[in-house]
């Protein structure tokens, strides 16, 4: 059956025209199928410049790839028919990650919740709408009456950032993509936002695209993760084996690096790799790691290592795994969406 | 014991607004050990970035200290000349900003910036003397010599946060602040510049103050720390003892709902949310978000106490003796 959500190999490079030489591969061949069964959880991670924004941009339609396709319900979004596309629009939803850019200071925040009423005809009276409105605000969590007549300065960070919640579940998405939703959210309610997204996607069947650069919510948020270093997936499969079972090097620096919120499990002292200026290396070559990678071998430096599946449900990119079957990105997320059933029961 | 650096009195910050005053900090009292590193945590708006801008006396208008003492080695800054405040500032007590990226000069090589500092301080020296005086600090937060030659856009976040140390350090200050230092870095880079950091205030013997919002830093990075609410400090101790057993309802809230890689999809935040600086809730400004609180919470100011041998707490349970 086809899957909501597919992106086939996806390529951008921003750059290399007439005005610049510097060619930036943001992003390197990325995969990634979104089934729609079943609500799934799926986080994109990596550093800053890691190409997880791109990747997010790309999904929602609003960039195009260089190379590769977005496929909604089967279907390439650059073929879609205009009802199509208004259907893409409507059932793919996004937040980002500051929820202040998103409203117009000079409009109340109703604004925000009215247009899409509006443009998608959700509504047929004023109380109908108002109805609407109340619903989707009380998921979130928010009051009416205390966020209802408010500009946006008004509100709180967490509070505009659940209004943009209960925005897009006005359009009873199937897929909502979160870009960083809580990085500039305190960390009191940090956990509330988070638990509410959870909440939804139990209770409305509505898949999750947690993009962000925070491994501890990423564990603590879903079930699948795809970690990106340069443009590239270094690994990707269960969060559990992902985050407490490292295999590639970058995410065993990375989730090494995490300040544990616990006096007694102290940083681990050992000499980090001394930083470098250089800017990204092109297409080609080897592994983008190898220059920082302790583990690094000849191979390393000749060629891209492909994704080793090491286990059913975990693939990762590095030569240190090279007895391990090599599997293609869209197989591997393809069988990655379906099939948790069994294996995941959390919460 | 007495080896205290650095005293904190009763410290006062307003901001003149046209909604009325902002209480900022709203009297607060600490002290630093000799070469301690001391953490402030508490969340946006709580008041912990205009603590430390105030030992440096580096609040703006509309904001002012309205009282309090800063005693660093029994002098109080406070009543310092500007001049002579100018003068202790990177020699006595100095800071390393929050936005490494900002807070060099965009067009000033990194070597005349790092020579700029000591030549206010210590007037004209020789030309020789200062390039190695940079050069030997930029080695010692880990930098190459090539650093010197490079403007702040070519190097990477985390080189210009460890230029800000090497600055921050060159005049061998007894403490040293750090406001968010590697709030825009990423994980492994923030790993390594507060290891910088670390290692430097060692080999100095300088006191460290750490405001921030991540409790996960401070609990890697600091040997006591304070928790702040509201423009006042609610807790103060041990790291360690401080997560352990948070005596402060607001400071065990907040460790309660730290994610963590132990316990998995289980989200609990602190309901409501912080008071307005504008208008504080009479009595204790938690209470209205308080699980424990009773009938005095609303109506007495708890006071700042000694609840165990070194574990200061501000609220009534303590008072009572009911924790």
């Amino acid at each position: 059956m086809t899957a909501l959500l597919e992106a086939h190999n996806l390529t951008k490079v921003f750059g290399g025209g007439l005005l610049s030489r510097r060619r930036n591969v943001a992003l390197d061949n990325i995969s990634l199928v979104i089934s729609g069964d079943r609500p799934s959880i799926i986080s994109i991670a990596g550093e800053s410049g890691s190409g997880k924004t791109t990747l997010a941009r790309l999904l929602l339609g609003i960039s195009q790839p260089t190379s590769g396709q977005v496929l909604y319900r089967g279907k390439d979004l650059k073929r879609l028919s205009r009802e199509e596309w208004k259907a893409f629009r409507r059932e793919v939803q996004a937040i980002f990650q500051d929820p202040f850019e998103a409203f117009n200071p000079f409009y109340k925040v109703d604004n925000v919740l009215n247009t899409p009423i509006v443009k998608f005809r959700l509504a047929r009276s004023r109380s109908e709408r108002r109805e609407l409105v109340g619903k989707v605000l009380d998921m979130v969590g928010l009051r009416p009456e205390e966020t209802l007549g408010r500009y946006p300065h008004q509100l709180s960070g967490g509070q505009r950032q659940r209004v943009m919640v209960a925005r897009a579940l006005l359009l009873n998405p199937k897929i909502l993509l979160a870009d960083e939703p809580v990085s500039m959210v305190d960390a009191s309610l940090r956990a509330t936002i988070l638990g509410t997204l959870l909440k939804l996607s139990r209770e409305m069947g509505i898949s999750l695209v947690y993009v962000t650069h925070d491994l501890t919510t990423a564990y603590q948020v879903a079930e699948t993760i795809l970690v990106l270093y340069q443009g590239s997936v270094v690994e990707v499969g269960d969060v559990e084996k992902v985050i407490r079972n490292s295999q590639h090097p970058y995410t065993r620096l990375l989730v090494g690096s995490i300040p544990l919120p616990n006096p007694k499990l102290k940083w681990g002292t050992e000499a980090i790799e001394t930083e470098r200026t250089g800017g990204r290396s092109g297409v080609g070559g080897g592994c983008k790691y190898a220059g920082r990678c302790p583990l690094v071998m000849p191979a390393c430096h000749e060629q891209l290592p492909p994704l080793y599946r090491t286990d059913s449900r975990r693939a990762t990119a590095c030569f240190l795994y090279k007895e391990s079957p090599a599997v293609e990105g869209v197989e591997l997320m393809s069988s990655l969406s379906q099939g948790e059933q069994a294996s995941h029961k959390n919460g | 014991m007495n080896s205290d650096i650095l005293q904190v009195k009763d410290l006062h910050v307003h901001y003149d607004t046209y909604s009325g005053v902002v209480k900022a900090v709203g009297g607060v009292d600490f002290s630093v050990r000799a070469g301690e590193k001391l953490g402030l945590v508490g969340e946006s708006g709580c008041g912990k970035s205009s603590t430390v801008l105030a030992l440096l006396r580096m609040i703006k208008p509309p904001g002012r200290i309205v009282a309090g003492q800063v005693l660093l080695d029994g002098v109080d800054l406070l009543r310092l000349s500007d001049e002579e405040m100018r003068l202790a500032r990177f020699a006595a007590i100095s800071l390393i900003p929050q936005g490494a990226m900002n807070s060099l000069n965009p067009v000033m090589r990194i070597r005349e910036q790092m020579a700029d500092t000591m030549r206010a301080h210590n007037g004209g020296r020789p030309k020789r003397e200062l390039q190695d005086r940079v050069r030997e600090l930029l080695q010692w937060v880990g930098l190459s010599d090539w650093v010197a030659n490079m403007f702040p856009h070519e190097l990477s976040g985390g080189m210009k946060q460890r230029v800000c140390i090497a600055m921050a350090i060159s005049l061998k200050p007894k403490v040293v602040i750090a406001d968010e230092p590697t709030s825009a870095l990423d994980v492994v880079v923030q790993r390594r510049v507060m290891h910088t950091l670390e290692r430097v205030q060692q080999e100095l013997g300088a006191s460290v103050i750490l405001a921030g919002h991540d409790m996960g830093l401070m609990a890697q990075f600091v040997d006591r720390l304070g928790v702040m609410y509201a423009g006042l400090l609610v807790e103060l101790g041990a790291t360690e003892g401080v997560f352990e057993e948070p005596l402060h309802p607001y400071a065990r809230l907040l460790i309660d709902t730290l994610p963590s890689l132990d316990r998995k999809g289980d989200f609990k935040g602190i309901p409501g949310v912080a008071p307005s600086l504008l208008s504080l809730p009479p009595g204790c400004a938690f209470q209205p978000r308080c699980p424990h609180a009773f009938d005095r919470c609303s109506v007495d100011e708890p006071a700042w106490q000694e609840a165990r041998p070194g574990r200061w707490v501000a609220c009534h349970l303590w008072t009572e003796g009911r924790g």
